[in-house]
This record gives C-alpha cells, structure tokens and sequence, in this order.
C-alpha cells in the first residue's frame, strides 16, 4: 500500500464497529491466549495442592471439582477457548508463512464454525454423570 | 511509503520460538484435551491412572515439554501484548523481569508436582 493514513491506535476497542474480521480475529486470539496462560497458573497451583500430600487427596480433589455444575461449564468454556486458540493459530501461521492471505477473513470465519461444531458435539461428553 | 508500525525486534529469535512452540503445542494441548476429557472421563481420574501415565518416560517426557513450551509461548504472548499496548522503557524491563520469574517459578513448581506424580524417583 502506498500513502500514509492515519490507522489510529491498535488497541482503541472503542472503534469495534469499525473493525474487520482480521482485527476480530486479532481480539480473540489476545482474549484466548490470556485466559489460557491463567488456567496455566491456576492448573499448576491446583495440582500442586492436590499433590502436596497423600495420593486420595488428589483423586478426591479431582473427583470433588467434577461433582459441580459450575466446573463442567467452566470445562466447556476452556475447550472452547483452547479450540479457537489452536484453529487460528494455525490459521495465523499460514499468515505468517504468506500462504492464503486472501482469504484469512473466510479462514478466520472457518475457525469460529468449526470451533463452534466441535464445542457443541462435546458438550454432552463434558457434562456427563454430574 | 506506509507508515511504518512495528513492534517486532530484528534478530530475535523470540518471534522465531513463539511460533515453533505454537506448532507443537497445537499437538499436544489437542493431545492433553482429547486423553484427559474424552479417552479418559475428567470426573474418573485418579491418583493411580496419573500415576500410570506419568511414569511412562516419553508420557512424562512430553507433558514436561508441553509445561516448558506453554509457559514459554503463553508469557511470552503475555509480554508481545503489553508491548503492543505501548509498554516501553523501566516499565518494560520491570515487567519483562516480573514475568521471566515467574516463568521459572511456574515451570520449577511444574517440574515438582509432574515429578510427584511419577513412581519414578
């Protein structure tokens, strides 16, 4: 592209309703990738608790999370998050290899659908016997 | 000409591990999802059956590198994304040192509860 412009500033979420898929799916990259690397931390802290004693405190740990609602909806979520995290990223290494740069609105879209599909097909296995 | 933007440092090889951690890590969190949520129901393990796994070599050899790679790629991202926000200076440095300590806190405590779960020491 030649001339300047001004693009404003990345980060202004206040012009969301001026945004294109790519800034989307730039949005929702950032938001999956934050909420994974806290489960990260969370993930370690639990299973450091869970592990700091005898072997039945940890089943009985895991095993107690899974009795609640609330932690399946939540493990729902966190595939959800996981999914779309993978499916653009590998989206976002095409980008970044160059190939298919003309179509990585449709790829962003392809992402959320399948993402979408794999979600829901999960769901009666993530909620099953609580 | 453009203007240019750019946030990407020349010659580092951050951006190049950002992105081959990426790759593996596509694998093994699908891999770590599909064992621990559909091959093996969550609401089913036990101390016995992580234990079974973990003392298998290559299993723990992996979910190490999965701990190693994933810190690496998700502070990382955590560091690229204040950086983009304009995070420059005594700020970044500061910030840049609170997040390498607590990547080697995350992956010593990592490396001891994977460790915990193993018959092998």
């Amino acid at each position: 592209m030649s001339g300047t412009y001004d693009r404003g500033a990345v980060e202004d979420f206040g012009r969301w309703r001026e945004f294109q898929p790519g800034m989307w799916a730039w949005i929702f990259h950032k938001f999956t990738g934050w909420v994974l690397v806290g489960y990260l931390f969370t993930h370690i802290a639990v299973l450091s608790t869970a592990t700091a004693s005898d072997p039945t405190v940890y089943t009985n740990t895991l095993q107690g999370l899974e009795e609640l609602l609330i932690v399946r909806v939540l493990e729902v979520g966190l595939l959800s998050v996981a999914v779309f995290h993978i499916l653009n990223g590998v989206r976002l290494l095409f980008v970044d290899l160059g190939f298919g740069l003309e179509n990585q609105d449709k790829s962003f879209y392809a992402s959320l659908v399948v993402t979408a599909a794999i979600v829901v097909a999960s769901v009666p296995t993530f909620l099953a016997g609580v | 000409m453009a203007q240019h933007y750019s946030s990407f440092e020349r010659g580092g090889v951050k951006w190049l591990f950002q992105r081959l951690t990426a790759v593996f890590l596509i694998g093994v969190l699908a891999f770590h999802f599909f064992l621990l949520h559909f091959v093996n129901h969550a609401a089913d393990i036990t101390f016995m059956g992580t234990q079974a796994r973990m003392s298998q070599v290559g299993y723990f050899a992996t979910m190490w590198l999965f701990l190693v790679t994933a810190t690496f790629h998700g502070v990382n991202g955590v560091y690229n994304a204040l950086v983009n926000q304009g995070l420059s200076g005594g700020a970044k440095k500061a910030v840049g040192a609170v997040l390498t300590l607590a990547s080697i806190a995350l992956i010593v405590q990592g490396t001891r509860v994977a460790l915990a779960m193993t018959d092998l020491l």
